[in-house]
């Protein structure tokens, strides 16, 4: 069976990547294939590196609040470039407020702080196409 | 202190002591997780001079503190990081934290104004307003600033790569007010080297940032004597998962490159070394913050005593601002938080900080809400003026264990600063990641103990409850993104557009030349040229940084 690819991303201008940078290797230790974008993506680069990549997972990371903005925004993306079947999920510092907005537009599942990189790997592993 | 005979019979009682202990650990055994060795006696201090490595407060090489009275005389100053949404929602925040106590203002920007961005520019979208408050130009800028005597506050503003024309909108500002630049005290943190290795918030490359500090730190001993030139982040190194010891090493390693830059730039040691100030975090490990803010001064001193000659022992004193670690912060029973922040704030005092900020409690979810902020600023209150550990300095020197562990800081830091001396300094190890490297294996490893269990968070991986989180955080109002780029669109039409062109121009012309780019900095904010513009031509001349993206 081929390896799962993820693209782990950070969008907008949120420069703390100490979480990506955990979850990128932690994921990479469960047996994945992990591309880590750096900082600083928009929504389009983000889209055009899951197309380049053919990326099954893209899960994104942010910490500045812009999530309810910018991951409904991938997601759109995703869909108009017909990759409507690429799982995103999504963490950071995100209010539970937030979170059924968010899966309501299609990111799969938010992980907020506290969350096991293991429990994000099963997640992918149960959920991935 | 005690002498070899002693010290040989104490070694001896203490091996038959710890054989018998041995003995008893099948019956009792100790929890494995622990770091820390059993027990501390004088041996471990045995090879510590009390006068050359501890000595006196105020005094050289300041171990036990920068001031001979310390919190005696004054308390540190309560400064927590506020700004959010607009210049007016701030304003009236920072007014009610002064209501309430607070002492000094320690200004929070959004991303776009950190990274040099319009709020009307696309890359701004979804951003502006939410980690801090939006600036667009000196008009948010007197906004921010409306009816606080900017002579009167200290302020202290977390900008970075874009400092030097916040600095420059301060001081306009301070002139509207009929404040000269002589009389502002504050900080720009203004520490780039940081920004690429672990916040994020970097524009330029590397030599013209180093050339915009060195101006900063010209223009300001020569104009601001009473200001910050800097802030060096120890804070955002551990923030981003370093352990204790490569905050304090990887810091001095930057610091140490912005002091090459300057004196390369003719200027001397002692004009420029006293306005440098740092900001550490306090961690949750208590007495190991303690000892790394002891060891962190007595290093310090060292270095600026023996590697650079500084004789002014204002330039040898680490003066350092504390916020406690927002990132052991759980989103789960953030109660839980409330009493983390104290024992982390306790650790900050009893290290002798010179000023303080503490979390608030629901920081794991969002922006805190009023009440918690003003529960935060209470928790340094009580500690100042309830808890006791204000009424002697440095009241844990001479504890075996906090002198020991300040010993094993300091030598440990001391060997990390030698191998990035041998690589060739804080800027060849950044560029070639190995000081992002260094820090993402402990931050991969403390994950890793958190996972195992090996490192118990209350909440999360031990005495978890299954519970609703509250919903009374901060919301930004998501408008306020399309009210800023109406005031730019405003402003744009109101200004003399051609007085700000030719700002700009002579602006570009000085930054492709050599000359100190702050007066002219001055001049150009004043004609309400927004920041996107003025580091938009600053992104033309210099150039912008893209990193590498290394896991």
């Amino acid at each position: 069976m081929k390896n799962i690819r993820v693209l782990v991303a950070k969008p907008g201008l949120d420069g703390h990547d100490r979480g990506a940078k955990v979850i990128s290797r932690a994921l990479r230790d469960a047996g994945m294939e992990v591309i880590y974008t750096g900082l600083r993506q928009t929504p389009e680069q983000i889209v055009e590196t899951a197309l380049q990549e053919d990326v099954d997972v893209v899960a994104l990371s942010l910490l500045s609040g812009a999530h309810t903005y910018l991951f409904p925004r991938v997601v759109e993306l995703l869909r108009k470039k017909g990759l409507g079947g690429i799982l995103v999920i999504g963490g950071g510092v995100i209010p539970e407020a937030d979170i059924p907005a968010l899966k309501a537009v299609g990111v799969a599942e938010i992980f907020t702080p506290g969350a096991s990189t293991a429990a994000v790997a099963e997640f992918i592993r149960n959920n991935a196409r | 202190m005690a002498n070899e005979t002693e010290l040989a019979k104490l070694g001896q009682s203490l091996a038959a002591w710890q054989a018998k202990v041995e003995q008893g650990l099948a019956k009792f055994p100790e929890r494995g997780s622990v770091a820390a060795s059993r027990l501390y006696t004088p041996l471990d201090t045995a090879g510590i001079d009390y006068a050359a490595d501890i000595g006196l407060p105020g005094e050289y090489p300041f171990t036990r503190g920068i001031q001979p009275t310390m919190y005696r005389a004054r308390l540190w100053t309560m400064r927590q990081y506020a700004g959010f949404a607009s210049a007016e929602e701030s304003n009236r925040r920072y007014k009610y934290l002064l209501g309430q106590g607070q002492t000094g203002l320690s200004v929070a920007f959004d991303l776009p104004t950190q990274i040099g961005y319009d709020s009307d520019h696309p890359l701004a979208r979804g951003e502006v307003g939410k980690v801090g408050v939006a600036i667009d130009s000196l008009a948010d800028m007197e906004a921010l600033f409306a009816g606080i005597p900017v002579d009167r506050v200290s302020t202290s503003m977390t900008i970075n790569a874009p400092a030097a024309v916040l600095l420059a909108m301060y001081i306009a500002v301070g002139e509207k007010q009929g404040v000269a630049p002589a009389s502002l005290s504050g900080t720009i943190q203004n520490d780039i080297l940081k920004e690429y290795i672990a916040r994020g918030t970097y524009i330029f490359p590397p030599k013209p940032s180093m050339r915009l500090i060195t101006d900063t730190f010209a223009y300001c001993s020569e104009h601001i004597p009473k200001w910050n030139v800097i802030s060096v982040g120890a804070y955002h190194i551990r923030e981003a998962g370093s352990t204790a010891v490569q905050e304090v090493a990887f810091a001095f390693a930057n610091a140490i490159a912005y002091i090459e830059a300057a004196r390369a730039a003719g200027l001397k040691i002692d004009d420029f070394a006293p306005s440098i100030s740092w900001i550490f975090t306090a961690h949750l490990d208590l007495f190991e913050e303690v000892a790394k803010f002891r060891a962190a001064r007595r290093l310090w001193a060292r270095i600026m005593k023996e590697r650079f000659g500084a004789h002014d022992p204002k330039s040898q004193m680490l003066r350092f601002h504390v916020h406690t670690a927002g990132s052991v912060l759980t989103a789960q029973q953030p109660d839980n938080n409330t009493v983390r922040i104290t024992w982390q704030a306790l650790a900050a005092v009893l290290g002798g900080t010179q000023s303080l900020a503490t979390c608030a409690r629901d920081e794991a979810i969002g922006l805190p809400t009023e009440a918690s902020a003003r529960m935060a600023l209470r928790t340094q209150q009580l500690l100042a003026h309830e808890s006791g550990a204000a009424d002697t300095v440095d009241p844990l020197a001479g504890s075996y264990y906090v002198e020991s562990l300040t010993d094993s800081i300091e030598r440990q830091a001391g060997e990390y600063i030698a191998k990035i001396d041998a690589i060739g300094g804080a800027p060849a190890a950044i560029e070639k990641g190995y000081i992002q490297r260094e820090m993402a294996d402990s931050a991969y490893r403390y994950q890793r103990d958190i996972e195992t269990g090996v490192r118990t968070v209350v909440g999360v991986n031990r005495f978890v409850v299954s519970e609703p989180q509250a919903a009374d955080f901060l919301q930004v109002d998501p408008a306020v993104g399309e009210r800023q780029s109406e005031r730019i669109a405003a402003l744009r039409s109101r200004r003399d557009n051609a007085r700000v062109a030719a700002a700009l121009d002579a602006l570009r012309r000085e930054a492709a030349g050599g000359a100190n780019l702050m007066p002219r900095l001055i001049d150009t904010v004043k004609t309400y040229a927004t920041l996107g513009e003025i580091c938009g031509v600053l992104r033309e001349v210099f150039g912008e940084y893209k990193a590498e993206a290394d896991i």
